[in-house]
């Protein structure tokens, strides 16, 4: 019965036909707009493994060397033909060393050394850097003249490559840097086992060097080092110091105003310019030297000073208000009470905002490109008053060089660059996870 | 006796005044008088008031000696240097500073009979490490010479009067010990001071970064016209020869502008979409676990130095693009390795963590009652995003977005690595524009001479830099300022 008289009220009241409101089409875009998230984030997230695998797989090879164990004759009459030494120990310095050890590796494969064009080859088979790696051996010790020593030397930059298998050596032989020849003298030394490839400790060791294989980050890590400790050094107690007076002490007037929004601006002003400012206040005006670590750590110092800033502030803030009214209430001055209670419950985020500021200032490089640290510095800055480079200053240079063996360096010197900032930003977050108090 | 050397014994007369200051307020600790302040709050009275005076006088004497000296120098610098073999007074004077700077490594015997030929000189200073410019004048060295023992003097005098202040701030500190004296207050006003002066450095920076470009940019101004540096459309600065005086240069700031917006604007085309949806699936769909993973992996993108992305671009980015474009065209690419659209696309890539963190961090602030109006009455997701959400952050977003595009017109190293160095107007992004950034890099980094216009344009187009972000940050954090305050 029910049955029947529904029937019949559908045929009675023409019921209206259900509007078409667009659910396929709503879900569809619905669909689309998720979809469209998801790429979203795979482009970036494609873009930072692209970026990675960039610089990994161009540079993971940075980290060895070639080397050739060669027993080089230190002939006297080569060294020092007319026995000069004693009165002259300028004979020492300029004595031909590359030819020693280009005569060694020519016996070594047989080559008479009359032969001049398999010569050449043989003498681009090493680097040149064994003219200073042998001299400091003579130098330090004479009486080694005249003896036989086994040592290893660098293989030249073009071979390095070679040796790595980074040519392709279907390419003709005119158009490719290493010759069938050399290829072949390659195959006989790795096969004797005296040509292999050992673990890089030039990359951290040599200073600048026109030549890839003997060019390294040392004088730039030492240069780093010195502007993080400076960094560390002015902008952490400037930094607290001016954020406790702010959020402690500073009653809202016109002058915390515009201390506010200047560290908020100074935060977003490019860095180039905070390069200017050191060119013409800390070189020009003051009369700092180009170049030094110093003026570098200063600029830094002014960078990092607002991001340091900011963190504390917010370190602070997170101290509840019942630690400051307790410690006032058994008599503590308010200074005693910042000192003595908010700012060490403040510590770990102080911290924590102070190490990613670090990792702020290790990877900036244009201001130190203004201040004159694009430099060619061989040896080590001993005072942070000495010439020195940093070390994305040096990724910089090398990556203007066009050589195949100096994409290597500066991928590679990415490579240590990132590990550093890894390092730091891990140190940031465990510390933040540790220590961080939820009130 | 070195200003170190001054520093360090003023530094141990105040340690000694801490310790005699705290052991003597201690003493008179008897228990007979309620003490004011803590033992220690005596000492570092102590301390304070015999260091602080001094320090501030040596660094006041040191400057005030050192511009005395250079003043005195100038004065007896012979006329006719300006017709001489050196160009300007400045780098004489210069030199005479280098003698005297060198005199220092040389001991007693040599001072005596000191060569009085530049050259001599130049190559006894050589060999104890003091590099000389090889131009330098006989007539320098006796003005060097009294500039030295002029400088030996300051530092003597300067040594003994801040001993003397250092002691006698250390005897006025120990005679007002006693058991009432409100040192605490003393110490902790100090303190108060000096946190007050390190909250100034924040202004005393952005002062410097104002004045040492505006007064480099006034010089140049003196040299090019502004009409000619803020409209000319023509930028090609001639590097003469130092000292040559030729300045006939073009310094039209038209093309780098161009070109620095151009990259922004290909920049921001493609972060803001890939941004905005990142932080809007993030905040409506994505799963906390999901969000835990993909947030964290984006703002590795914001870690990474710029350095590393201008070698990408280099290394990476530009020859595929190249190669990309030779594969379709069959021939010759038509998108050069170092090109607008490289730079823009790497700078772009850099940008997307911005974008989603800053848009995530306003779309979530967003009220969820808001939020759960619209799907009530039936919306779905997107159209809630669309409809309801977007609107209410829209004003947030924009400020964001702002704030991007000054870093995207800051941002150095990527386009010093791959925008190209050709400063021209084109509308083709497959070739290359120049950046005021690239310029400002490029127009100092190597020898320079400090006065040539050359030079000076590079303080014209930071300061131009510096207001044009400085606008665009005021007015975003203005906006986000005020949408903020909306829903709280």
């Amino acid at each position: 019965m029910t049955d029947t008289m529904l029937n019949s009220n559908v045929a009675a009241i023409d019921r209206p036909v259900r509007r078409d409101i667009g659910i396929k089409r709503r879900y569809a875009a619905e669909r689309r707009f998720r979809f469209y998230g998801i790429v979203a984030i795979a482009i970036g997230i494609f873009f930072l493994f692209a970026l990675l695998f960039s610089v990994i797989s161009n540079g993971y090879t940075a980290f060895w060397q070639t080397t050739i164990e060669l027993p080089v004759k230190l002939d006297e009459k080569v060294i020092d033909p007319n026995n000069q030494r004693a009165s002259n120990p300028n004979v020492l310095m300029t004595a031909n060393y590359p030819v020693l050890v280009r005569n060694a590796l020519a016996e070594k494969l047989g080559v008479p050394l009359t032969n001049r064009p398999a010569m050449r080859d043989v003498s681009k088979f090493v680097s040149d850097g064994v003219r200073n790696q042998l001299r400091e051996m003579v130098v330090a010790n004479p009486s080694l003249i005249g003896t036989t020593q086994t040592i290893p030397v660098l293989a030249g930059a073009d071979i390095d490559s070679a040796f790595k298998g980074q040519f392709d050596l279907d390419v003709d032989e005119a158009n490719r840097k290493v010759s069938d020849q050399q290829v072949a003298w390659m195959k006989t030394l790795s096969d004797e086992g005296v040509m292999k490839q050992e673990f890089n400790t030039g990359l951290f060791t040599y200073g600048a060097s026109s030549r890839p294989e003997t060019a390294g980050l040392g004088v730039a890590l030492i240069g780093s080092l010195y502007m993080m400790l400076i960094v560390l050094a002015l902008a952490l107690p400037i930094g607290v110091a001016a954020s406790i007076y702010l959020e402690e002490y500073a009653r809202k007037s016109r002058l915390t105003d515009i201390i506010e929004v200047n560290i908020n601006n100074l935060a977003a002003v490019p860095s180039i310019v905070f390069g200017l400012l050191g060119l013409a206040v800390f070189i020009n005006l003051a009369g700092l030297p180009r170049s030094a670590s110093l003026v570098g750590g200063l600029v830094l110092t002014l960078m990092t000073l607002p991001t340091i800033i900011i963190a504390t502030r917010a370190a602070l803030r997170a101290v509840p208000p019942s630690i400051r009214a307790a410690a006032l209430g058994l008599g503590a001055s308010k200074t005693q009470m910042v000192f003595h209670h908010v700012l060490p419950l403040a510590a770990p985020g102080i911290l924590t905002g102070t190490i990613i500021g670090l990792a702020q200032a290790l990877g900036e490089t244009a201001p130190l490109l203004l201040i004159g640290m694009v430099a060619f510095v061989v040896g080590y800055p001993t005072t942070p008053m000495d010439p020195a480079t940093a070390l994305p200053v040096q990724i910089f240079m090398w990556a203007n060089e066009a050589e195949r063996a100096f994409v290597e360096r500066t991928s590679g010197a990415i490579i240590v660059l990132l590990l550093f900032l890894a390092v730091m930003n891990i140190a940031a977050i465990i510390l933040r996870r540790r220590v961080e108090r939820r009130w | 006796m070195s200003v170190l050397l001054v520093l360090l014994i003023v530094l141990g007369i105040g340690f000694v005044g801490f310790f005699i200051g705290r052991r003597r307020a201690g003493a008179q600790d008897a228990g007979k008088v309620k003490v004011h302040s803590r033992a220690h709050y005596h000492g570092w009275w102590v301390f304070l008031v015999s260091v602080l005076p001094a320090v501030l006088f040596i660094a006041i004497w040191s400057a005030a000696s050192s511009i005395y000296l250079e003043r005195s120098a100038e004065a007896s610098l012979p006329a006719q240097t300006a017709e001489s073999v050196v160009a300007s007074r400045s780098l004489a004077l210069g030199m005479v500073q280098g003698i005297a700077d060198g005199l220092d490594r040389l001991d007693p015997a040599e001072m005596q009979n000191l060569p009085q030929s530049y050259g001599e000189l130049r190559s006894l200073l050589g060999s104890k490490g003091v590099a000389l410019a090889s131009e330098g004048q006989d007539y320098m060295i006796p003005i060097a010479q009294r500039w030295h023992s002029g400088a030996a003097v300051a530092r003597t005098i300067g040594a003994g009067i801040a001993f003397a202040l250092a002691i006698a701030g250390l005897i006025f500190g120990l005679s007002g010990i006693h058991p009432r004296a409100r040192a605490r207050n003393n110490v902790e006003r100090v303190v108060l001071w000096g946190l007050l002066a390190a909250s100034t450095i924040a202004i005393l920076t952005t002062v410097g970064i104002v004045f040492s470009m505006l007064f480099q940019t006034i010089n140049f101004f003196s040299v090019v016209s502004p009409w000619n540096f803020f409209f000319g459309t023509v930028w090609d600065p001639r590097f003469a020869d130092a000292g040559a005086g030729a300045t006939a240069g073009q310094f039209g700031l038209i093309p780098l502008l161009a070109g620095t917006l151009y990259i922004a604007l290909v920049a921001m085309l493609f972060a803001v979409p890939v941004g905005l949806f990142a932080a809007i699936y993030m905040a409506e769909y994505a799963s906390p676990k999901v969000r835990s993973i993909v947030k964290p992996l984006l703002e590795i993108l914001a870690g990474i130095p710029t350095i590393v992305y201008g070698f990408f671009a280099l290394v990476t980015v530009g020859p595929f693009l190249r190669d990309l474009s030779a594969a379709i065209s069959g021939g010759p690419g038509f998108i050069m390795a170092q090109s607008v659209l490289t730079a823009g696309l790497v700078m772009g890539i850099m940008l997307i963590p911005f974008v989603s963190s800053l848009s995530d961090d306003i779309i979530t602030a967003v009220p969820g009652t808001m939020r759960d109006g619209s799907l009530g009455l039936g919306a779905t997701r997107s159209e809630t995003v669309k409809r309801v959400i977007l609107p209410a952050a829209l004003p947030g977003i924009v400020g964001a977005l702002l704030l991007t595009a000054s870093r995207a017109i800051g941002e150095t190293m990527i386009v010093v690595l791959a925008a190209g160095v050709a400063a021209r107007l084109t509308v083709n992004p497959f070739e290359a524009m120049t950046t005021i950034t690239v310029k400002i890099v490029n127009q100092l980094t190597g020898d320079l001479e400090f006065n040539s216009p050359q030079t000076l344009v590079a303080f014209a187009l930071g300061i131009t830099l510096f207001f044009l972000t400085l606008a665009m940050n005021i007015f975003a954090l203005y906006i986000v300022r005020k949408y903020r305050e909306q829903y709280e």
